[in-house]
């Protein structure tokens, strides 16, 4: 098997980075992890910088006047420059720390909840989503439907895999306040079309929410040239820490619109009767953040700056490629997604003639190999393709073709094992 | 290249009764519930029917692992004639095998009561799985509530 594809990473280099690739599993079986849609591992270079930030700097953050409190706030705002950085955005009082893409997502369904005119939703207006969402990106839109009035209503699925966009000037109206799509799915890999989105919800004056946690660890990200209002990702899928999410928008949008959380942090000034509110982002950020965790996020946007996310791309696409062939190979195997490598991340979903996902992922991890099995919180797509779940492979940057050999090698095992 | 782990979870009796399930499909029932196990999406529809206290006939229809549906079969042939007592008595008995986490290893007395349902013991050490192999267990005592009534069940209930 021929492991020298064009445009991959030198990951003998990148896996001495991160400890735990190093580690063994049941009996010494090297360690394939292939579940990196669901987190990634962290290389040493965010757990030094976390370690370091406890043992030398800790302290809350903005408001203490001693050494502590000024390098850790020094520290935190750090953090969100390079992030600001990161994605392009013109301002760094764009981004909002948050606890996931989860948190991100409900604030700004919140934050229209309770606007005023002209983002508030109401009984008269309307929702759209898309049939493949993470349910962190149905949910919160479930909830301010149903306690508005709004009506919800969402794009369907291609049977290969893609979003229908035949019906966009029919789903997309002057009732819509807000249209809120992934970039790139978490079970079928899609990577979605943004533009023909975006200048309809231009059109009716209703505001775009994207959803890039699959997107932000994977490529470059410009919020900018996608021209939306939001865009939410979470830090543990990006080499960063749990505990970390990030909310991008559009500053005029973060001034008028109203906090969600309120206490410390977020104010200006309080008495007993009423309040008012810091600016951006801070408004946002009621509470003591997550300093450490946005710390440990800084230094994986310098890690995988320092790699580049063009690289890191180009990777990706290689190893997804070769992934999709090799997979193409293994009878009875269907992939449930694009099966083509065009406008696609690194994440294949597929099942295994009729073996259960659970039973598929439970053999491959007693040989090393870590997988995906279930739903991966996006349920609608198992009942759009009239599955019960699916068994899901996803890579990074530190994936190499010889995992996707032993995931192909694997698969044949399970094969005879349930055969 | 058959792990040892792995063989005391897909022991030859679960992969059995998978490939070839007992009582498999859905008839006539006093009562029917519907039970999911959300982490990965396991379900089954489970109809009993009673002949006064006597399990006259579980019958079921789902989806899922090996382990669910072996599970739902390995219920189907052990329950069905016996009566209210005797099969709480076996129910509680899988239900305390499989959250023993792997620690208890079934004796004679186990065996005898749980028959082909022993061989779930490997699944108690991976606790992702004990729900999938609880999934028609737990659906099974919710059904025989909904039949008989929650009063009867816990009368007869002796543990």
């Amino acid at each position: 098997m021929s492991h020298t594809l064009p445009g991959l990473l030198d990951t003998e280099a990148i896996r001495k980075d991160f400890p735990i690739l190093h580690r063994t599993v049941h009996d010494g079986k090297p360690l394939v992890y292939l579940d990196n849609a669901a987190s990634s591992q962290k290389p040493r270079q965010v757990l030094d910088a976390m370690s370091e930030y406890y043992e030398r700097h800790h302290a809350n953050v903005h408001r203490g006047v001693h050494v502590l409190a000024e390098e850790a706030t020094a520290l935190y705002e750090g953090a969100r420059t390079k992030v600001a950085s990161f994605v392009n955005a013109p301002s760094r009082d764009e981004v909002i720390f948050t606890k996931n893409a989860s948190e991100s997502l409900n604030l700004v369904a919140n934050m229209l909840g309770w606007a005023e005119e002209p983002y508030r939703v109401d009984d008269r207006t309307e929702i759209v989503i898309t049939e493949m969402e993470h349910h962190s990106n149905i949910v919160p839109w479930q909830f301010l439907a149903q306690r508005t009035g709004a009506k919800l209503k969402w794009f369907g699925l291609t049977d290969d895999g893609r979003l229908d966009l035949s019906n966009l000037d029919e789903l997309i109206t002057e009732h819509t306040k807000v249209v809120s799509f992934v970039l790139v799915s978490n079970v079928l890999g899609t990577h979605n079309p943004v533009e023909a989105i975006v200048r309809r919800a231009q059109q009716v004056g209703a505001l775009v929410v994207i959803d890039a946690s699959q997107a932000a660890p994977h490529m470059p990200l410009d919020v900018q040239a996608l021209g939306a209002d939001f865009v939410a990702f979470t830090g543990h899928k990006m080499c960063g820490p749990t505990g970390i999410g990030v909310l991008w928008g559009r500053q005029e949008l973060l001034e008028d619109l109203p906090p969600f959380l309120g206490g410390g942090e977020m104010i200006e000034t309080v008495t007993m009767s009423s309040s008012t509110y810091a600016p951006a982002p801070h408004k946002f950020e009621a509470g003591t953040p997550p300093i450490a965790e946005a710390v440990g996020l800084g230094a994986a946007v310098d890690y995988l700056t320092g790699i580049g996310m063009e690289r890191i791309a180009a990777h990706e696409q290689a190893i997804t490629r070769y992934a999709l062939e090799r997979l193409a190979e293994v009878p009875d195997l269907r992939i449930i997604g694009p099966v083509s490598s065009e406008d696609r991340g690194a994440t294949v979903s597929f099942t295994l003639g009729d073996i259960h996902p659970h039973d598929v992922g439970q053999v491959l991890d007693e040989q090393g190999i870590a997988v995906r099995v279930g739903h991966h919180c996006a349920r609608p797509v198992c009942l759009r393709y009239g599955i019960p779940a699916t068994t899901r492979a996803s890579f990074y940057l530190y994936s190499t073709p010889a995992e996707v050999d032993a995931l192909v090698r694997g698969l044949e095992y399970v094969r005879g094992f349930f055969g | 290249m058959r792990l040892e782990a792995m063989e005391s979870m897909y022991q030859d009796v679960i992969l059995d009764h998978y490939k070839n399930p007992h009582g498999r499909g859905l008839r006539d029932g006093d009562a029917e519930v519907h039970h999911v196990n959300p982490t990965c999406g396991d379900e089954i529809t489970l109809r009993v029917r009673y002949d006064g206290e006597t399990v006259a006939d579980v019958s079921y229809e789902g989806q899922g692992c090996s382990i669910s549906q072996a599970s739902a079969s390995v219920l189907n042939e052990l329950l069905v004639g016996k009566d209210l007592a005797e099969a709480l008595a076996v129910q509680d008995t899988f239900l305390r095998l499989m959250q023993s986490k792997g620690q208890i290893t079934p004796d004679d007395a186990m065996e005898e009561v749980l028959e082909d349902a022993v061989a779930f013991a490997g699944v108690s050490k991976y606790p992702a799985r004990v729900k999938c192999a609880l999934l028609s267990w737990m659906a099974w005592k919710d059904a025989t509530a909904q039949a008989l009534g929650d009063g009867l069940v816990n009368e007869r209930t002796t543990s």
